[in-house]
């Protein structure tokens, strides 16, 4: 956790004379910077005992378990307490959307959906609802190809809340909140197996639909993983609702109220925790989420336990969702799941083969020994893709995190002009020097926990 | 494809003047630079350069524009929010107005951004609380208004989300700082500093923020190289995305 710097000698104690490793070339170390290469805690605490100087900086990160992937923290502490914690990121920085702007906007959706690892299918459907909206074919998606959106959106909220839960639990010491949550996790991520393909990282929603039809023996497999979750959700509440140590630790911890979360844009289960249903499935409904029934929980302590609780009511909410949705697709056997036009719709019609996915044997047929029209069609979709009329759109979704926006700026070709997607993480950790200052530094593990930032989606 | 050997693959990167018209705003002052909306004249089929064309179509030109400014009605409640706008902001605020999508969008004269700001969030029929996004667009052919800062605000109160549109040259890319109204602003103007090169003056501590501190250049531009490299699998190697064969 402390800052490291080179040196020959076996002390980790280091003064005037060393250079920063972090600043200019040859610039001085100021003040005295310790490096922890292990087994050598006391050693430090004694050096720093005999300055008698309480008041020290710790660079917590980017390579520490507890900060949820590369986030850094740099926090001034006196003694145990935080008086200013500041966040660096910027260590998963992969410039997704520069890429975008390269390629055809089909192809976006397999960059998009590797932001936030945890969420994929939510920034597929919020980019493909963007690219919808420029197209003008909202209304034309199929019914079927919506419906089954819906269900992968939920499911994939369970998972994110339960992998929150199971990390949050994890760095204080719940160790089966962990193997329950990643437990649970895999179930869900079986189901995305089975009717993508992939258990994460999908590309499967795609502009105007949806990849491929759900497998033969999809909805009862979608059965089994409801049954499986609704027999396994209640330990979670078991485990920690009532338990003295869990609540001990979270809380008021991480306290944020309403006017904090509205000065810094804070959405999703931490400004549900604070009491305000504020759930865009609600008041702003997009991929027919008027028609489902189902709550927005809300909790009133405004700090990390309140938050554990929304997300633990959210997953049965998803729950209730999924459960319907699976009713529907029941009834929708053998519906189309792309639109109709066949200028947008990709020819990805998929079928398992002998070694897993594959092409359509029908569709390889058709276009390579029946249509040369088809295979010219084809391949100018694959290579060239489709052109998207000039102009802008945002179309905001409610992530498990808080509002997830897709801003696509098309101008008129064949790919994004620009793509930018508003991440919640990355708004959210705004919060993180309100919510840790004044602290102990055990607490801010915690209130780091409780926003769930992924940095894959901050850093894009 | 194209006729043209001097042609770029990206076109509307490297488009040359003679291909870019620029309207100016209707019903604004000089100062507000060119319209909101781009207009571009793309020559050929394809796109791809350096080609030979024989195709024949070589000689096609299509006309590339953006939505133009609407007038009023504008329908729904965007008469409400315009028409309430139009009393509490100083005139010449407002430059122009695009319903596109169901989405409006006003552009600001970028001087009187930070008024805006505060009128759109304090009046209580409008009330717009939430500070959603701030991004960037690069436009490097709209010629002294080359920058794009976007800004996507939400009014919970009233359920309703406008987008701000304000933009600058690219010689003097400066745009007042709108974190003193919305906190949350911070770091997304931090990014489009980072990304953009657009100066937020009036930031509290305008840094890189996902590029590290000393990195050269704002990568997001238009004329920021993407940097691909060569795959190479198996002995054979496929072409950087961003010199592939294009098509516009």
């Amino acid at each position: 956790m402390s800052t490291s710097t080179e040196q020959s000698t076996p002390s980790p104690g280091a003064g005037a004379g060393q250079t920063d490793p972090f600043g200019p070339p040859g610039e001085p170390v100021e003040g005295r910077v310790y490096t922890a290469t292990g087994q050598d805690w006391q050693e430090i605490a004694d050096l720093q005992a005999e300055r008698g100087d309480e008041r020290i900086v710790v660079n917590m990160g980017p390579q520490h378990p507890s900060t949820h992937g590369v986030l850094r923290l740099i926090l001034e502490m006196e003694g145990e307490s935080v008086l200013e914690a500041r966040c660096g990121i910027g260590y998963l920085h992969t410039g997704i959307e520069k890429n975008m702007e390269v390629r055809t906007w089909t192809q976006g959706v397999t960059f998009c959906t590797r932001m936030d690892y945890l969420t994929p299918l939510f920034q597929e459907v919020a980019y493909c609802l963007s690219v919808e909206r420029l197209l003008g074919i909202t209304e034309d998606v199929p019914e079927k190809a919506t419906v089954m959106r819906v269900l992968l959106m939920e499911l994939n909220r369970i998972s994110s809340h339960l992998v929150a839960i199971a990390t949050g639990g994890m760095e204080i010491g719940a160790l089966t909140v962990m193997t329950i949550g990643f437990r649970d996790r895999e179930m869900i991520l079986d189901a995305f197996e089975l009717i993508t393909g992939l258990r994460m990282n999908h590309a499967f929603i795609r502009p105007g639909g949806v990849a491929n039809d759900l497998p033969d023996n999809g909805i009862a497999k979608l059965r089994d993983t409801v049954a499986w979750l609704k027999k396994h959700l209640p330990e979670y509440a078991a485990f920690c609702n009532e338990n003295p140590i869990f609540k001990g630790r979270l809380g008021g911890v991480g306290h944020l109220d309403l006017a904090g979360c509205m000065a810094l844009g804070i959405t999703g289960p931490v400004l549900r925790s604070t009491g305000y249903g504020w759930d865009l499935r609600k008041q702003q409904p997009y991929c027919g989420y008027e028609t489902y029934d189902f709550e927005v929980p809300t909790w009133d302590t405004a700090d990390a336990y309140g938050r554990f609780r929304v997300r633990q009511e959210e997953m049965w909410q998803s729950l209730r969702i999924v459960e319907q949705c699976i009713d529907r697709l029941e009834r929708m056997e053998g519906e189309p799941v792309m639109v109709a036009d066949a200028k947008i719709a990709w020819p990805a019609q998929m079928s398992i083969g002998p070694d897993g996915m594959g092409n359509s044997n029908e569709h390889i047929k058709h276009i390579m020994s029946q249509s040369m029209e088809a295979l010219i069609h084809h391949f100018k979709l694959v290579t060239e893709g489709f052109r998207v009329p000039p102009g802008q759109a945002y179309v905001p979704i409610e992530s498990p995190k808080g509002e997830l926006g897709a801003h696509l700026v098309s101008d008129g070709g064949t790919r994004p002009y620009r793509a930018h997607f508003r991440d919640p993480s990355f708004n959210n950790l705004q919060a993180v020097p309100i919510m840790c200052e004044g602290g102990m530094i055990s607490d801010v593990v915690v209130a780091v926990a409780s926003i769930d930032p992924v940095m894959g989606g901050v850093d894009r | 494809m194209s006729d043209r050997p001097d042609e770029k693959g990206l076109e509307r990167e490297d488009a040359p003047a003679s291909d870019t018209s620029l309207e100016p705003t209707t019903g604004s002052d000089d100062v507000a630079g060119p319209a909101p909306h781009q207009v571009q004249i793309r020559r050929g089929m394809f796109g791809a350069a350096g080609s030979g064309d024989t195709s024949g179509f070589g000689r096609l030109q299509r006309v590339v524009e953006m939505p133009q400014p609407t007038a009023p009605p504008y329908g729904g409640w965007f008469d409400t929010v315009a028409d309430e706008m139009a009393q509490v902001l100083p005139a010449g605020a407002v430059t122009a107005v695009v319903v596109h999508r169901g989405e409006i969008t006003f552009t600001i004269e970028r001087r009187h951004l930070l008024e805006v700001a505060r009128a759109l969030r304090d009046t209580p029929t409008l009330r717009f609380e939430h500070c959603a996004s701030v991004s960037g667009v690069h436009l490097p052919t709209q010629q002294g208004a080359e920058m794009h800062v976007v800004y996507h605000l939400q009014s919970m109160t009233h359920n309703r989300r406008i987008r701000l549109e304000v933009t600058c040259p690219d010689a003097d890319p400066h745009v007042p700082s709108v974190v003193s109204v919305y906190p949350a602003a911070d770091w997304h103007e931090r990014e489009t500093w980072d990304m953009f090169g657009v100066q937020f003056d009036g930031h509290p501590a305008l840094t890189r923020i996902l590029m590290p501190d000393d990195w050269p250049g704002h990568p997001q531009r238009k004329d920021y190289p993407l940097g691909g490299i060569d795959i190479e699998y198996k002995g054979a190697v496929v072409a950087p995305p961003e010199t592939r064969r294009s098509y516009t």
